[in-house]
């Protein structure tokens, strides 16, 4: 570290309640900000884990549909028309519905039911009890081990329940990349036996999930599939379909944007405010430094020096604060959801680099201002 | 007397314009040398800060010239000022501007870490300055913790280490009493003063004109006249 910047260091570090202010500004604001994002982005990704979880590559549903939840169902010939595409290697239906399940304890639990195609099991989850061929046993479901598996009293291989007045027996358990985003428990079983056990409208394909021959057969499937009137998507285009609507269509995003702007405001006025204090009581010195030979950009760079120390500090616990406390509450709360990501880091840094720049600025502008004859003159 | 450190050639400085124009220093000319202790005196507003800034290339002004060492001062570009500043003239400020932040070591040390020395050789010249006013053991104290005296001391030891050809010090015993403002321009007399500097100071503290070699009497922004000590200083 050069002479002057050690002196910068100095004059910054020493001044402990300043420095301590600027910390707690920057720190307070990187939390908020990382928390808000965090938050954002776990809601956003357990919106989309149906279809992550199940991983098509190719997804056919009804052009109204928005997320996976709340599926339209369609008639069969889709399934057919689908299947007789050229570059489809296959097609298979996909049930998702809703059930009341009653559980052993005599409660009533609703729970996402997904339906996989019988002679495939396309999209199947992967297990970890049981046997994937006990699926086609009479009554048989396999429950997934989420943060909701506790909803349905912690079953285990051989439970029984009550689905619509049908047995269920539960014959293995499985995990899944992602939970749910609405806290309700997921259980898989055959297309054939969902549709029977889960009363539906005339239609009961809710989608139909698609295998290409190649990638490059995707786009022709796409427009095949468009002529029927219905919309086939990839797995990220519905990811980013299902995001575009929590963002723009339910107001979650314009309230998360909103907080993360007003944690920006509060930070930058904290530590702005602090740093223009900072700057205004060490005036004198700038000034008796330029009178003394420092030149304008020796002077620049102190400031700035101390405004991306203070700044990138700040940033460093701000996301360390944030990351405890999103590890704490996890702990806690099975439920929580938050996902700290790199564009979530990344977007914090350029806010903290903004908060550094604007403060800096404002102390560049004042101890450029600075005559050295005012020091003389006292 | 040496040669001759800064002329100053009919120096003029108003400030405003208009109606509200006020002229600080009127055509003022004089010379001072290496060897020599010069006093600017005069009662406030005078004009003796004006002046001071002017020749040390701190203010600019409106009319006439400045020679340091026979180059133009107001001729050169902006970062050569600072750099003649750094390199050929030492500032004891009236309020000292120590950093309370930084030991008094440190502050020493900055004219030096301005001139890109290392921060270890910087420290450690600095202390044999601080041991030429006296207050090597005071050396990791913050200015703070000393008195004034010792304040103007470490101030002068920092103007100092840079090795400066002129020193200049304003007002450098307003704030200290009559004792220990004699102590410090004895000092600076007997310690500072030789063939190779001169040492300018600001003062109308008529208490301390026994140390001067020249005094030179500023009234509302003229040089009215040179007096040559002829006290005995002691």
């Amino acid at each position: 570290m050069s002479g002057i910047l050690k002196i910068a260091w100095k004059l910054l570090v020493n001044d402990k309640s300043k420095f301590t202010a600027l910390l707690v500004g920057i720190t307070f604001a990187v939390f908020l900000m990382v928390m808000m994002m965090s938050m954002f982005s776990g809601i956003l990704s357990r919106s989309s884990s149906s279809v992550l979880n199940i991983s098509a590559k190719i997804w056919v549903m009804d052009p109204a549909v928005n997320n996976a939840t709340s599926s339209i169902p369609m008639p069969d010939y889709v399934l057919s028309t689908a299947r007789s595409i050229n570059g489809v290697k296959y097609a298979v239906p996909l049930y998702f519905g809703g059930a009341l399940i009653k559980l052993k304890s005599g409660a009533y639990q609703a729970a996402t039911v997904v339906g996989l195609d019988d002679s495939t099991l396309y999209g199947r989850p992967e297990l970890i009890e049981g046997n994937i061929d006990d699926i086609f046993a009479e009554n048989a479901f396999f429950v997934v081990k989420d943060a909701e598996f506790k909803k349905l009293e912690s079953p285990k291989v051989g439970t029984e329940f009550e689905i619509n007045d049908h047995r269920g027996l539960v014959v293995g358990l499985a995990k899944v990349a992602s939970s749910g985003l609405f806290g309700v428990p997921t259980i898989y079983t055959t297309y054939s036996r969902a549709i029977t056990y889960i009363p539906s409208s005339r239609f009961t394909t809710s989608f139909v999930l698609i295998e290409p021959k190649s990638e490059s057969d995707i786009s022709f499937i796409q427009q095949q599939i468009k002529k029927l009137g219905y919309q086939a998507l990839t797995r990220d285009q519905f990811v980013q379909k299902i995001t575009n609507f929590y963002t723009f269509q339910t107001g979650l995003g314009m309230n998360v944007l909103l907080m993360t702007a007003i944690s920006f405001i509060v930070g930058l006025s904290i530590s702005g405010q602090t740093f223009y204090t900072f700057i205004l009581e060490n005036l004198e010195r700038f000034g008796a430094l330029k009178a003394i030979g420092a030149k304008g950009n020796e002077l620049i760079s102190m400031i700035l020096f101390q405004a991306s120390v203070t700044s990138l500090i700040g940033y460093g616990l701000g996301v360390g604060l944030a990351s405890t406390f999103m590890i704490l509450a996890k702990l806690r709360l099975p439920d929580y959801a938050a996902q700290v990501t790199y564009t979530i880091l990344a977007f914090a840094f350029v806010m903290v680099l903004i908060i550094a720049g604007v403060s800096s600025y404002i102390g560049i502008r004042k101890v450029l201002q600075i005559q050295p004859f005012d020091i003389f003159r006292g | 007397m040496g040669k001759v450190a800064i002329k100053a050639n009919g120096l003029v400085k108003w400030f405003g314009e208009g109606d509200t124009k006020t002229t600080a220093v009127k055509n003022a000319s004089f010379e001072a040398n290496f060897g020599e202790l010069l006093y600017i005196v005069g009662p406030s507003g005078s004009g003796k800060t004006t002046l001071l800034s002017m020749i040390s290339g701190i203010l600019k002004p409106n009319e006439g010239a400045v020679l340091v060492e026979g180059k133009n001062l107001w001729e050169m570009k902006s970062d050569d000022i600072a750099d003649l500043r750094l390199n050929k003239i030492g500032f004891v400020f009236q309020d000292y501007h120590l950093f309370p932040r930084l030991t008094t070591v440190e502050n020493v040390a900055i004219p030096l870490i301005l001139k890109k020395m290392d921060w270890n050789e910087a420290l450690k010249v600095s202390l044999e300055y601080l041991e030429i006013v006296g207050l090597k053991d005071r050396a990791q104290l913050q200015p703070v913790k000393l008195s004034g005296g010792e304040q103007q001391r470490v101030a002068i030891a920092r103007a100092i280490a840079g090795h400066p050809d002129i020193l200049i010090l304003d007002e450098p015993t307003a704030s200290l009493d009559g004792d220990t403002g004699r102590k410090i321009v004895e000092f600076v007399k007997t310690n500072i003063l030789n063939d190779q500097r001169c040492v300018i100071i600001v003062t109308h503290d008529s208490r301390i004109y026994e140390y001067a070699d020249t005094i030179m009497k500023m009234e509302d922004g003229k040089i009215i006249g040179f007096e040559r000590n002829t006290l005995t200083a002691p």
